[in-house]
């Protein structure tokens, strides 16, 4: 049973729906016994950090996720809050990644970074993602030692991420299409 | 690289696919379900659903259908049409539309636009523009979905959006109206004015005819994405062979 944590945001749908659509089991969490029932979790993230550490908080699941030890992944925003802090709203975070999330600023850009970009996998269970995804953000991490997929939008930043049982992903692989569902089956096959 | 978007959108009218020219006579085209699916299968980069009832009506979007959609393709699409406030839009994303696109009701209350953003995150907040040309300048019209209910707003095109992103829009779809279902390529030179301005993803809408015309708006007004409706409803350019010309003239589409 995956615990899907509502957020707040909106794409607890799309993200329960993906689940549905490879036969997965899945149980919107909005307690510490769906969490403690879970074999693995999804934090979906649509809207700000903020947003987002505030529903853990208001669930009081920030300490239980820190805690936890199957695997979790991190959409969106839902991998930003990994990290230590983020310039949107200036929020603290779960600082289980070193590092900050950072607004783009390149002028030469459009932002929101919207649309499909290629991400290349350097991780060998996941060898075999590379392709188009699809990503909605103004916000990004920086490339570190646990960024294990890249993606270029005026600089290379992190498209995946994983340390420990924790895995991240900028894009949306629930919007994804083919290449979303590949990924999040190589993620469930990590339970 | 982030590649291109190409965007079919879809008139919805009583739960149906409809399409007319220049905004009248609208013919009836068919399932928005089973054309979402088929547009998702041959690698339609995103969706965008215009209820032009809600619209015209002044009724909201019944939403049962959004929800059908959500569950049947697993690529973005958006919602267009009678979304009037914060309570409205959600409802609509939480169905599972990915972003809300609003015309009139930004226009009529501009700071919709803001509480939107602040709300969801501006990647949700896409901001429609109908822009008329009057031989003179580009002028914004509302309430376009029918001819009895249009009006010109007394904004310059240019102006408005402007304002729309500095009020936190996340994406900015102009309707080149003069264009619109008349099938003889993009309005170039107004995006691509646009496009100096437009700091956040700009989509070209009205004027898709051939393939060349989605050449031209990519390579001389630097858009983000085109989105058109009739070309892919009769068949007239498959998503498929669209994608392998543009990848043949240099630009990047995602196969």
């Amino acid at each position: 049973m995956i615990a899907v944590i509502d957020c707040g945001g909106a794409n607890l749908r799309s993200v329960s729906y993906a689940l549905e659509y490879l036969n997965i089991k899945y149980q919107i969490c909005v307690n510490k016994e769906h969490i403690k029932n879970s074999n693995g979790i999804i934090i979906p993230g649509v809207g700000a950090a903020k947003n987002v550490m505030n529903n853990l908080k208001k669930y009081d699941f920030i300490n239980t996720i820190k805690e936890y030890k199957k695997p979790v992944l991190g959409i969106c925003v839902g991998m930003q809050i990994f990290y230590e802090f983020s310039e949107e709203e200036n929020e603290k975070c779960l600082g289980l990644i070193p590092g900050k999330i950072k607004k783009f600023t390149n002028n030469n850009l459009t932002i929101p970074h919207m649309g499909w970009n290629e991400v290349i996998f350097n991780d060998d269970s996941f060898d075999e993602c590379n392709g188009y995804y699809y990503f909605a953000n103004s916000y990004y991490a920086d490339v570190n030692k646990y960024t294990f997929g890249k993606c270029t939008y005026g600089s290379t930043f992190s498209a995946f991420v994983r340390k420990d049982n924790f895995f991240g992903v900028q894009f949306h692989p629930e919007k994804s299409s083919k290449n979303g569902s590949k990924f999040l089956m190589q993620f469930l096959k990590q339970l | 690289m982030l590649t291109k978007r190409i965007i079919p959108c879809l008139d919805v009218k009583n739960g149906k696919v409809v399409k007319g020219v220049q905004f009248k006579n609208h013919r009836l085209i068919g399932d928005p379900i089973k054309l979402a699916t088929k547009y998702s299968e041959e690698n339609a980069d995103e969706l965008v659903f215009y209820d032009i009832y809600s619209s015209v009506e002044s009724k909201s979007v019944s939403l049962g259908w959004i929800n059908d959609i959500a569950q049947n393709i697993n690529i973005p699409f958006c919602v267009a049409g009678g979304i009037k406030n914060i309570k409205k839009a959600k409802e609509v994303l939480y169905m599972g539309a990915d972003k809300v696109s609003i015309n009139t009701p930004a226009i009529q209350n501009p700071g919709l636009i803001t509480e939107l953003a602040k709300t969801f995150g501006s990647q949700c907040v896409v901001i429609g523009i109908d822009s008329f040309f009057d031989q003179k300048n580009y002028v914004v019209c509302a309430k376009t979905g029918s001819t009895k209910s249009r009006y010109e707003v007394g904004k310059n095109t240019l102006d408005w959006v402007k304002e729309v992103q500095d009020r936190g829009a996340g994406e900015i779809v102009l309707n080149c109206m003069n264009r619109d279902g008349v099938k003889e390529g993009y309005d170039i030179d107004q995006l691509a004015m646009i496009r100096e301005v437009c700091k956040v993803p700009l989509i070209a809408s009205g004027g898709a005819g051939e393939k060349e015309h989605f050449k031209k708006v990519f390579k001389l007004s630097n858009v983000d994405g085109a989105l058109a409706a009739s070309v892919f409803h009769d068949n007239k350019i498959s998503i498929e062979e669209l994608k392998n010309y543009l990848k043949e003239q240099k630009i990047e589409v995602r196969k």
